[in-house]
């Protein structure tokens, strides 16, 4: 299967077809060849995996044997005899664990131009594997979640054919061997997401947020190009992602086009990924159906953005010089966006828009990880985030759908009564989101502040770690916030609530369930026997010449006590004051109305720091009124009056030529060739006559000359 | 004597030439095929034809005797047969022309005209 | 001797004797064809007819140049004044008897003699008849009697065609007979 998984992303493919053309006629309006496919793709997924676990395990064992048959030598060499076993395991493992992995690929040529080779292929290695099972079972849950959420949809067939088509491209853009098929697949996710934000476009809103969506988006692929683009050049002539990663590493690029290149990604990232300052898009695009927002806003279209800089990451670990500093351009954006996102979540009523800052936030956080130098940590938590965040997406569903909205203060409230099953879900995926042990989120969060403590240059990167620490404090304070106005309390609704059907409520429970168990992939090496610990990394962290381990100054994050406990305590602070805010009253409520400081804070967060307005009457703005005016003026005057002038000289010649050229000679011409053509017939006609001597005559005339001809020239 | 005399005579180029025959042949064709074309009388026509014919047989006998060959002779005897032949009905075809239209002027006859 | 007895005996005799029977037949034939008076054609014809078997007796074809007689001259030649006394043809000169588009015919047969005269001469050149035609017997070798080589050649290697013409002759016996006869009724 490892050689042939490129089939898995184009089965969601053919079903995005086969939806389209015979889905309206299927019993089950499409939907069924749609999970048939996803099942199809996430069971595949799955022997992979497994597959690729072997595959880890023999290159470990090769390794082994290899680094033993060199100390064996080296003894033998040095003693002179054949050293005790015990000796020999010793330096064995002083060695360490570092062995190659060399990933999977297959590659066909696509075309040729000037020279350059443009081939698509199939790259496997870790991190591929690890998101070909979080994409095809997250898909798989949300289609199951789908055919009750929009059941009875205008456009439910088409629903189903886009979801098809995103899991595609998201496998396809997984799998991408070269930047080129990175590149088409990132425009097909994001296509996706326009058409599936903008499922119910009749409603001017909904349209508005998709377009708003896709052009966000556009504006960082601006970025995608140019850094892929100089990567091309910069590695000789190269789409490869493998080739590009290794030269980086090996010193083959310059470090300025590296800079450069690292930073244009990082505008695709940050509007793929939701990071300040392209991140404006991302709230507005929960106008789209809750399944949408689960699996292409939480899990994982949003992550494109992450994914891209683990693939590349040996351009970002050079290019930001990332092993040795202690502050730098990721790390900046992924921390600034930590902390923006969890303030704006506090400000929301819109129980999806909480949870969008909140991924906002996440994803903050996965980019400091990367921007501090600790893969497994973000790749990790992009793991866990995935499992917890579409469980909360699909509750919140699972709550609109009972309510019939999605306004917190105004129609929910006390809904665990009547919720038990979702409120049971809600409440482990949000302990999982704030981190408490030992669910999912404690573990890969750590990990993330771990890494910002230890590794870096001079001084780490400490200030990240700090900033780390205050972002679950507020994520502990919001998400109590959330759960407090939805499942206690008064309910403010009009409407009779009940528990939602077993297609909507099993995914929540296999995704709570998940966000449980899934940090024991990567217990720490402090807390756990060898056979178990750190299963994560030891499978799914490329170990090959195309990333950045191979450098000394790469290095993974340990456990550390202090952190873990800290962290925790914070956590726990931040549940505390939330409790103690919603559920007693303290604290200073109704603040805003007082003090002057606080209402303007209050106004800053509720208008998402301005940026919108900077966006639309800044930027759009300027465009649309001067620029716009002076254009104008431009085609009015300048364009206009050349293309005017064109036309009267068009017109003049115009007349002249038909008044001699047609008039005269063609049409004097056409007429001659009548005249001869009549002449011609009536000269013809004589042929004609019946007269039978005549005939004979032109027979034997026509015999004779034939003859005279043969005679002559042959 | 005589026979010294002939096969002097023979040794030398003093002999009947074939072209002379061939040629004969040639021209009796041509005046017929002017005579087909060009006479009024459907009669005139039929007697043009009849110069062909024997036109034609005058070649065949020419070649029948230059190779020594007794086909030639053979089919000059079924041309003239078929000639025979074809002036019977030929001249009976004229006969009808003749009681239909009461002409046997071949320029009255362009049925066929257009 | 054997050689056939109405053939001259020297090479001179034999071409000066076809020379006057070839003049003969091409001013025959001119006339036939430019002649105002079609009872004239007609004679001029058997003077060709006549002339032709001269020519036949120099190509040492004896049974055929009689046939030429018998037949040609003796059969069709009344048939043909039969037409044209059936076809009410003025006797003496009539009006015109030549079409107005004559000159295409002429050129058209001065294209063909010039055509045909050409290949001829530049094929056979000077290709001699040999002096003593003697037309081998296949079947029985008696001598070159012509008639008996004619008819062992066309009772044996030609019947078919043999039987064929009488078959046609047949036919055209019918024909004419359906064709002339006075419709009935």
């Amino acid at each position: 299967m490892l050689d042939n998984a490129w089939i898995i992303p184009l089965i969601p493919a053919a079903s995005f077809f086969l939806i389209l053309f015979f889905g309206k006629r299927m019993p089950r309006k499409g939907s069924e060849i749609g999970i048939a496919a996803v099942g199809i793709a996430f069971v595949l997924a799955l022997v992979t995996n497994f597959q690729w676990f072997d595959h880890v395990a023999d290159a470990e064992h090769e390794s082994e044997q290899h680094s033993e048959e060199v100390v064996e030598e080296e003894h033998a060499l040095a003693t002179g005899e054949s050293a005790a076993p015990v000796a020999l395991a010793a330096e064995e493992e002083e060695a360490g664990h570092h062995f190659e992995v060399p990933p999977v690929t297959e590659e066909v040529t696509w075309f040729q131009n000037g020279g350059v080779d443009i081939k698509v292929g199939m790259l496997l290695d870790g991190p591929a594997v690890m998101m070909l099972f979080v994409v095809t079972l997250v898909s798989l849950l949300v289609h199951v979640y789908s055919t009750d959420y929009v059941a009875g949809d205008r456009r439910y067939t088409h629903f189903f054919a886009f979801l098809s088509l995103f899991t595609a491209s998201m496998l396809g853009l997984i799998m991408a061997k070269s930047t080129l098929q990175l590149i088409v697949c990132w425009e097909l996710v994001g296509v996706c997401s326009f058409a599936l934000i903008g499922h119910w476009w009749e409603e001017k809103p909904n349209s508005d947020a998709a377009l708003k969506a896709f052009i966000t988006n556009r504006v960082g692929d601006v970025g995608l190009l140019c850094g892929v683009i100089t990567l091309f050049f910069a590695a000789g002539n190269t789409f490869d992602i493998e080739e590009i990663n290794a030269r980086a590493l090996d010193g083959s690029i310059t470090h300025l086009a590296l800079l450069v290149a690292s930073l244009s990604l990082l505008a695709a990232v940050m509007s793929k990924s939701g990071q300040f300052i392209l991140h404006t898009w991302l709230p507005d695009a929960m106008a789209g159906p809750t399944p949408v927002s689960a699996l292409i806003h939480a899990a994982t279209m949003v992550v494109a953005g992450i994914y891209m800089v683990g693939r590349l990451y040996g351009v970002f670990f050079e290019g930001l010089q990332i092993g040795v500093s202690s502050v730098n351009a990721l790390a900046v954006v992924g921390g600034i966006t930590v902390i923006g996102g969890a303030l704006l979540a506090f400000v929301q009523n819109d129980i999806k828009k909480v949870l969008a800052y909140s991924t906002v936030s996440q994803l903050g956080y996965m980019v400091m990880a990367l921007g501090v130098g600790a893969w497994t940590a973000a790749f990790f938590h992009l793991f866990t985030h995935a499992f917890f965040k579409a469980s909360l997406f699909l509750g919140s569903g699972s709550v609109s759908h009972a309510v019939h909205s999605f306004d917190m203060k105004k129609d929910m409230g006390g809904l665990r009564k009547w919720m038990p099953h979702t409120y049971r879900t809600f409440l482990v995926a949000t302990a999982a989101l704030i981190g408490i042990f030992p669910l999912a989120g404690f573990w890969s969060k750590d990990e993330i502040l771990a890494g910002a403590a230890q590794l870096g240059g001079e001084g780490n990167y400490t200030a990240f770690m700090i900033v780390g620490i205050t972002g679950a404090f507020m994520t502990a304070a919001y998400m109590t916030r959330v759960v407090y106005l939805t499942f206690f309390g008064e309910y403010r609704g009009h409407g009779h609530p009940h528990e939602s059907g077993p297609r909507i409520v099993a995914p929540l429970y296999i995704l709570s369930g998940l966000a449980v168990v899934a940090g024991f992939a990567n217990l720490p090496a402090a807390l756990s026997p060898d056979s178990v610990e750190l299963r994560f990394e030891h499978f799914y962290e490329p170990k090959g010449a195309y990333f950045p381990s191979v450098l000394p100054v790469f290095d993974v994050p340990e456990f550390s006590w202090g952190i873990a406990i800290l962290s925790s305590l914070i956590g726990l602070i931040g549940i505390g004051l939330a409790y103690l805010w919603f559920w007693k009253g303290a604290g200073p409520h109704g603040i805003t109305q007082r003090s002057r400081p606080a209402r303007a804070g209050f106004t800053l967060l509720e208008n998402k720091y301005y940026f919108d307005r900077l966006y639309t009457d800044g930027i759009a703005g300027a465009f649309k009124g001067p620029i716009a005016r002076a254009a104008n003026w431009v085609n009015q005057n300048v364009i206009d009056g050349i293309v005017n002038g064109a036309g009267r000289i068009t017109t003049v010649v115009g007349r002249f030529v038909y008044n001699r050229i047609d008039q005269g000679i063609v049409d004097n011409v056409v007429d001659g060739s009548g005249f001869a053509a009549e002449g011609g017939g009536q000269l013809f006609r004589r042929l004609t006559s019946g007269k039978v001597q005549q005939y004979g005559a032109l027979l034997f005339g026509a015999t004779a000359l034939f003859a005279g001809a043969l005679i002559l020239f042959i | 004597m005589l026979a010294q005399q002939v096969q002097e005579a023979a040794a030398g180029n003093d002999g009947l030439m074939l072209n002379q025959f061939l040629l004969l042949g040639a021209a009796l064709f041509c005046i017929g095929v002017y005579g087909v074309l060009s006479r009024r009388n459907a009669v005139m026509v039929l007697m043009s034809i009849e110069l062909i014919l024997n036109a034609v047989n005058i070649n065949l006998l020419a070649f029948g005797a230059r190779f020594g060959d007794i086909t030639g002779s053979v089919f000059a005897l079924f041309v003239i047969a078929v000639a025979a032949a074809e002036v019977g009905v030929g001249l009976a075809i004229v006969l009808i022309i003749y009681r239909n239209r009461h002409s046997v002027d071949l320029n009255d006859v362009d049925a066929m005209k257009g | 001797m054997s050689a056939p007895a109405l053939v001259a005996s020297t090479p001179v005799a034999q071409s000066i004797f076809f020379y006057l029977m070839a003049a003969v037949i091409i001013g025959a034939a001119i006339a036939v064809v430019t002649t105002k008076n079609v009872v004239r054609a007609a004679l001029y014809l058997i003077t060709v007819f006549a002339s032709i078997v001269g020519i036949y007796l120099l190509l040492a074809a004896e049974f055929v140049a009689v046939t030429q007689i018998l037949v040609y001259i003796g059969a069709i030649m009344v048939l043909m004044l039969f037409g044209i006394m059936l076809t009410r043809a003025r006797i003496g000169r009539e009006v015109d008897l030549t079409n107005d588009n004559w000159w295409v015919g002429l050129a058209t047969a001065v294209l063909l003699v010039g055509v045909m005269g050409y290949a001829l001469i530049d094929y056979w050149g000077d290709e001699q008849l040999p002096d003593d035609i003697r037309i081998e017997n296949v079947v029985d070798a008696t001598g070159p009697s012509n008639t008996s080589t004619l008819s062992d050649s066309i009772f044996t290697t030609y019947l078919i065609p043999f039987e064929v013409v009488s078959v046609l002759l047949t036919a055209a016996l019918v024909g004419a007979i359906v064709l002339a006869r006075k419709d009935r009724g």
